[in-house]
């Protein structure tokens, strides 16, 4: 009787929790359903722009973790992401090279910018989310600014692919062919796999330096670590093997298949684990058969032809999605580091923090500044997938509906996770994808579709930043002080405060 | 350990000295020539009223930064016989100094290891760390968790789950974890307490008090700030009275009474503020009431009122005193309208609404609150804005009709806020003058003149001479006795110095724990108004 | 008497910035030889036409909600009501019927419909910004973006007759620009429009000095409009709420209902908001529709910024002397630039970062002044 009661409870809770991301879920489901397309062609769409777009969004978690809200300034990143590919454009590079050059460029201004943002917000605790809005509207002036009217203008540029004809200003379309297009994409799987064999192999060497050098001590993780990137670069030379990896695109089907086994392997291990080495009771057994089950399940679903159809449909290339899971990986380490823990303290309570010893200012910068790199690093992914380089309009839309889609996802102002992100990123494009063709079955009239999921992107931040606002709001009605003393300064009031927002 | 000149013997059996500490804020003396000198795993009591200093000289202890950004102190600090500068907070846990606050400094959301070991936590190298410093080392839970378990144990708390979150638990347990993690601190050789039963239920308490002897045990010396004087009989090995800033006396608890320590605290010089030649007496009536409160509850955070029960008399000046946060600053703010109220408060016979706004306001009931920036003034509109403001919304005063708006009349305004600022002698150029820009006194003032500006029957004030100079004060006080005398106005008076009730009022009820513990007359005895505002029944008092 | 460090203090660096750049620019277009009543003119009436709205920010500023990013609404509902206005002229024939008087009534019918439906949605507004206090500002920035989204939906589905509203061939949706020129466009401020279409006892209403244009008709209804709104924050209502914004914990102490004076307050902004984008529309000759409201908000707040209000005070000075740098920037800079560097879309860029830099700058202000 009580189990039943409380697993009622919990569905409920779990409905309430999430309730911003199983009501736009039912949209999206009515939208898909609506617009009759095929969907072949809406899971294309959708992989495609999980790939470029996901990066941006994971860059949005450290910041909310830090206790800086949603980052409305990753516009900035994005900026010097831009500026870096103009400088490799101009300068006639491309391909992968082309790439690594950019993002040699991006990095440091990145970190420049991301470290003035860092100094403004310090400036104006409480009140971070408007500053980064307002603040990017303000880069966004500047850089039309550099792009409209020092470039082409107040410094002459002699390119007529890039500059407006009559010389004055960056042309507004830039197209990426030839060079940056797709330098990422098109890297294949047997030169990631050669590439990060070398890194690892240069990693234990200085790993065997240092503990020479007595300063690190190597461990059986080491070599295990290079032992299994030293088989992986073995097997690569089987000739069958050495083909299926020679292109750069692996269809969703592939992908499903290998991502199962890795979870499957990585199940089983843990089993033998619990069983073998810790020897914990065979109850906690009952959750990984489970999984294994599923996956199991999940494989054999693949068979059904019409699923089969599909998923034999997508491509996906790979090293984006290498990316991504690397970054999904990076915000978990993260957080297992001083910096992490510093960052969720400094999140909660900023005087519990600093009255602990933390830097709460510098920790709040160096948050910054990983996002806004990465942001950057995530615009690069965007336009060499993307192909065409917008100039002047690339850059304002993603902090629009980069944030959009985590909210959507289930993230709050003060809580966001990488699951949330790229279930966020899925449900926002497919109602991306879908709305203006369902606009079109339902009104006539397709244009009300694109409205539609403009309308949607701006009603979930609303929607989001009000929710906040209210519990925050609840929180921290201010107490006349009782009293304090006036002339004479008391002992600071070092209160147990949420994170406070303007 | 070597006796320097001009040190005695004595000074070697001290884990802490503080010695002739004097400190000036803004040149008013807080401290002056103050002594503290504790014992190692001894519980001394820092005992004295609000005001005496207790803060300031633990401020100065704990290296906190206000006292260095107001000029810093006078005196010497030594541990163990040796003389140390404690410039910051830091510094101070390096010499082996905790404290546990008052107002806790927990992340609900984290659980209790990571709330343990805020700030400190153990990390191990990685390759990463190595180069870029250790902000990138992987955090070590498995062993911090087993610190904080030992943490735990230590203080009897072996029901608190190291891996619990820290949200949610009872305030007790929150105050616990506090004083693990100050346990925590390798090298800890003092801990300090401020007001930690405060908060506290009963059995909470004493569960605490139990953790200190545990603690004092381990041969770490407690400096016990409180105003209990039960909890100091019962626990403390020592205490030190403060009054005034000034130090009264250092005493093994075996050698004092609780009575004595009542009077310490409170005796001194009455210097009376207010002439007597004003205290014309008056027949007061029982049956004339002009305020009454019934079961009066007041929800506020810090200063709850929790059933109160007390008759005014028409043309009284009724004083209540009493210890911070027992409970006296409540009652003015519920009648404010400020926080919410239960139980009943009749004005004149009436009973009022208190859940209307400005009910009190329309019944002829005026006041001052205790916080003049925060409640009391528009800091940043004119002097006369300020004091017409109430009057202008209340009773449409300083208005002239044109159509149907009701539009500022400013001769009026103006001609009024001139004859107030000669009343009080408010220093200021002129009725437009920012309010924000005069000094303290002169703010209370423009406070008063809004209050009076209602022709209040009743007027309740809540400290009213709060960090002004004795002239002003002198001044605040003798208008109200005025007032009252000339008028007729009863006045009811809130305000922690005692000497200042003690001068013009002709009753005064002492607050604790919420409630009116005893109505006392000026004239009582120093030892019966100490008694009172520790909570002790004469009874008790051993 | 104030030392000059106290002025300088008080005024701030970007104002100051933005005043001496506005010199500078009035000068060098004067050396340039452009005719300085044709500029004059220019500038007076982009003054007045986003006066009102500007003017807008007044009562939410007052009433404590901050900068009113929020106005999108007002100006939408103010949209409406000229759409509907117009759609019934045309229904009813009212230029045929009733000659001279028809924009006159389509007017007055747009600033009803305006203002009523703007009294409501200012209210609603109102409650939902009284539950998040603290975060009013961005709520209101996302709301007010959620609304001109909405309304895009709105104008795509409204099937009017009027063919200057509807696009031509499809049975449904409005255009971008709709021109009021068949309408009360330029009723108050257009000479041309003024001396042709109004009997001669109104031709005070706008006429030409030389090269300078009066637009004597904008000028009363906008002073009036001033004036009203001063005269209200010198009635006991208006203290109150201003009160209200200052310190809530004094005005509520003081027996009165800050949060209902927020929603006034809100309202009152919202209902400028709907009377500002009809004396806009009408001077500019236009109305604009889907996205071209969505950053009015932030140039709203930044002129009254610029006019050296805070996040927290605003008077009605702030208004005037801010709209009259603001637009008095754009309107030089664009010939300016034209002859300088030969870039069209300088001003629009300048526009960007002024109206931004300016509201970065107040918000530091108050938060850094918090700490």
């Amino acid at each position: 009787m009580n189990q039943k009661t409380d697993f009622f409870k919990k569905a409920g809770s779990f409905l309430f929790d999430n309730k911003v991301m199983i009501a736009f879920a039912a949209i999206c489901l009515a939208a898909i359903l609506l617009s009759g397309s095929p969907m072949t062609f809406i899971v294309d769409g959708v992989f495609t722009r999980i790939t470029r777009n996901t990066f941006t969004v994971l860059a949005l978690i450290i910041p909310v973790l830090a206790g800086l809200g949603l980052n409305f300034g990753i516009v900035i990143g994005a900026i010097a992401a831009q500026i870096a590919v103009f400088c490799v454009v101009y300068w006639g590079l491309g391909g992968f090279g082309g790439m690594l050059l950019s993002v040699l460029i991006a990095t440091p201004l990145a970190v420049l910018f991301g470290y003035l943002v860092g100094k403004l917000f310090n400036r104006m605790k409480g009140a971070e989310m408007i500053a980064g809005l307002i603040l990017g509207y303000f880069a966004d002036g500047l850089y039309q600014l550099l792009f409209l009217v020092i470039i082409g203008g107040v410094i002459p540029v002699d390119n007529p692919k890039l500059i407006i004809s009559g010389g004055m200003g960056v042309k507004n379309t830039i197209d990426l062919t030839g060079n940056l297009k797709y330098a990422i994409d098109s890297v294949r799987m047997v030169d990631i796999v050669t590439v990060v064999f070398y890194v690892v192999l240069a990693v234990t060497l200085i790993k065997i330096i240092l503990h020479l050098l007595k300063k690190y001590q190597l461990n059986k993780g080491d070599f295990i670590f290079f032992g299994i990137f030293g088989l992986l670069f073995g097997i690569s030379y089987i000739p069958e093997i050495e083909k299926f990896l020679s292109t750069d695109r692996l269809i969703l089907l592939d992908a499903l298949t290998a991502v199962l086994i890795v979870l499957a392997i990585l199940e089983l291990i843990k089993i033998i684990k619990s069983i073998w080495i810790n020897k914990e009771p065979l109850k906690t057994l009952v959750k990984p058969i489970v999984t294994l089950l599923v996956y199991g399940l999940i494989y054999a679903l693949t068979f059904i032809p019409e699923i089969e159809e599909v998923l034999s449909y997508v491509k996906l290339p790979v090293l984006p999605f290498l990316l991504i899971a690397g970054l999904c990986w990076f915000n978990q380490k993260i957080l297992s580091t001083r910096l992490g823990q510093n960052m969720r303290t400094v999140g909660q309570s900023q005087s519990v923090a600093m009255a602990s010893g933390i830097d709460v200012d510098k920790t709040r910068v160096i948050a910054m500044i990983i996002s806004t790199v990465l942001a950057s690093w995530g615009q690069l992914i965007f336009l060499q997938n993307i192909g065409t380089f917008s100039t002047y309009g690339a850059h304002t839309q993603i902090a629009q509906f980069a944030i959009a889609a985590l909210l959507v996802g289930g993230a709050s102002v003060q809580k966001a996770t990488n699951k949330q992100a790229i279930i966020g990123v899925i449900l926002f494009h497919t109602l991306f994808i879908v709305a203006p063709e369902a606009g079109k079955q339902l009104f006539d009239n397709a244009q009300i579709g694109e409205y539609f999921r403009v309308f949607v992107s701006y009603g979930v931040i609303a929607l989001s930043l009000a929710m906040h606002a209210w519990t925050q709001f609840k929180k921290e009605v201010q107490p006349p002080t009782g009293g304090a003393d006036l002339e004479i300064p008391a002992l600071p009031a070092v209160t147990v405060k949420q994170q406070t927002l303007k | 350990m070597k006796i320097r000149e001009g040190e005695t013997a004595l000074d070697d059996q001290y884990l802490l000295s503080m010695k002739n500490i004097s400190k000036e804020y803004f040149g008013n003396r807080v401290l002056k020539g103050v002594n503290l000198n504790v014992k190692p795993g001894e519980i001394h009591a820092l005992v004295g009223e609000n005001g005496a200093g207790k803060t300031t000289l633990m401020n100065i202890l704990f290296g906190m930064p206000v006292i260095y950004s107001t000029g810093g102190f006078e005196g010497e600090i030594q541990i163990n016989g040796e003389s140390i500068s404690i410039d910051s907070p830091h510094t101070a846990m390096n010499c082996g100094i905790g404290m546990v606050h008052q107002e806790f400094m927990l992340i609900p959301e984290f659980n209790v290891t990571e709330n343990i070991k805020l700030g400190r936590e153990i990390g191990e190298p990685t390759a990463l760390s190595k180069i870029f410093g250790n902000l990138l080392e992987k955090m070590n839970w498995t062993q911090m968790s087993k610190e904080a378990r030992k943490a735990l144990d230590s203080i009897g708390m072996m029901n608190i789950d190291e891996y619990a979150k820290v949200a949610g638990m009872p305030i007790g347990y929150k105050q616990f974890i506090e004083i693990a993690r100050e346990i925590d601190k390798t090298g800890i050789k003092l801990l300090v307490f401020d007001e930690p039963t405060a908060v506290l239920t009963e059995g909470e308490a004493d569960r605490l008090l139990e953790i200190m002897r545990l603690i004092a045990k381990k041969g770490i010396a407690i400096i016990f700030i409180t105003h209990r004087l039960t909890e100091v009989m019962a626990v403390a090995d020592s205490m030190t009275i403060l009054r005034d800033g000034e130090f009264v006396v250092r005493k093994d608890v075996k050698d004092i009474t609780l009575t004595k320590i009542a009077e310490l605290m409170i005796g001194r010089q009455i210097d009376k503020l207010v002439d007597d030649s004003l205290l014309a007496s008056r027949d007061l009536s029982d049956n004339k009431i002009a305020l009454e409160f019934k079961d009066y509850h007041v929800d506020m955070p810090g200063e709850r009122v929790k059933g109160m029960n007390i008759k005014i008399r028409e043309g009284e000046i009724f004083g209540f005193g009493g210890l911070a946060g027992q409970g006296k600053i409540g009652i003015v703010n519920g009648i404010i309208g400020l926080f919410d109220t239960q139980g009943d408060v009749f004005a004149f016979g009436k009973r009022l609404d208190l859940s209307k706004l400005g009910e009190a306001l329309r019944n002829n009931i005026a006041f001052v609150s205790e916080d003049r920036r925060g409640v009391g003034l528009l800091l940043g509109e004119s002097v006369e804005r300020n004091i017409t403001f109430t009057a202008m919304q209340i009773k449409d005063q300083f208005l002239r009709r044109i159509g149907p708006m009701k539009i500022l009349d400013k001769a009026k305004a103006d001609q009024h806020t001139r004859e107030m600022i000669k009343l009080f002698d408010i220093r200021c150029t002129g009725p437009s003058q920012t309010a924000g820009s005069l000094s303290g006194g002169n703010q209370q003032k423009v406070c008063l003149a809004r209050a009076i500006t209602m022709d209040p029957k009743i007027l309740i004030v809540s400290e009213p001479t709060r960090g002004i100079d004795i002239g002003a004060k002198k001044l605040v006080l003798e208008y109200l006795t005025k007032i009252n005398r000339e008028q007729g106005t009863t006045i009811v008076m809130i305000s922690s110095e005692l000497v200042e009730l003690r001068s013009l009022c002709d009753r005064i009820a002492i607050v604790s724990e919420g409630k009116v513990f005893s109505v006392m007359k000026p004239d009582d005895s120093d030892a019966a108004f100490g008694l009172a505002m520790a909570g002790v029944r004469e009874e008790e008092a051993v | 008497m104030k030392t000059i460090k106290e002025i300088y203090e008080s005024i701030g660096l970007p104002r100051l910035i933005i005043g001496l750049f506005f010199i500078c620019l009035v000068v060098v277009s004067i050396i340039l030889g452009f005719s300085p009543a044709a500029l004059f003119s220019d500038v007076v009436r982009r003054w007045l036409m986003y006066g009102t709205l500007v003017l807008a920010m007044v009562p939410g500023i007052q009433s404590g909600i901050g900068l009113n990013f929020g106005v999108s609404l007002g100006i939408s509902a103010g949209l409406l009501g000229s759409v509907f206005a117009m759609e019934i002229s045309f229904l009813r024939n009212w230029n045929e019927v009733l000659g001279a008087g028809a924009p006159w009534l389509t007017l007055l019918l747009a600033l009803i419909f305006g203002i009523i439906m703007a009294t409501i949605l200012g209210t609603l507004y109102g409650l939902l910004l009284n539950r998040v206090k603290g975060s009013e500002m961005t709520v209101s920035t996302y709301v007010g973006f959620s609304v001109i989204a909405f309304m895009n939906i709105v104008w795509l589905s409204l099937a009017f007759k009027n063919g200057e509203l509807s696009w031509p061939l499809q049975g449904q949706g409005l255009r971008n620009t709709a021109s009021l020129s068949g309408s009360f466009g330029g009723l108050l401020s257009n000479p041309d429009v003024v001396q042709s279409t109004q009997p001669a006892w109104l031709h005070w209403l706008a006429f030409k000095i030389g090269d300078f244009t009066l637009p004597l008709g904008l000028i009363l209804v906008f002073a009036l409009l001033c004036f009203f709104v001063w005269l209200f924050f010198r009635s006991k209502m208006g203290i109150a709420m201003s009160g209200a914004g200052e310190n809530q914990l004094f005005t509520t102490s003081s027996g009165i209902d800050v949060d209902r004076m927020r929603i006034l307050g809100t309202a009152i902004s919202t209902v400028l908001g709907a009377v500002g984008i009809i004396l806009y529309a009408q001077t500019y000759g236009f109305l604009q529709l889907y996205n071209a409201p969505l950053m009015m908000g932030f140039a709203s707040a930044a002129s009254i910024l610029i006019g050296g209000a805070s996040v927290r005070r605003a008077k009605i000075s702030h208004v005037l002397i801010g709209t009259l740098l603001f637009q008095g920037i754009l309107v030089t800079a664009l010939p300016v630039a034209n002859e300088v560097i030969k870039i069209g879309t300088l001003p629009e860029v300048l526009r960007i970062i002024i109206s931004n830099g300016i509201i970065l700058y107040a918000l530091s202000k108050t938060k850094g002044g918090n700490q």
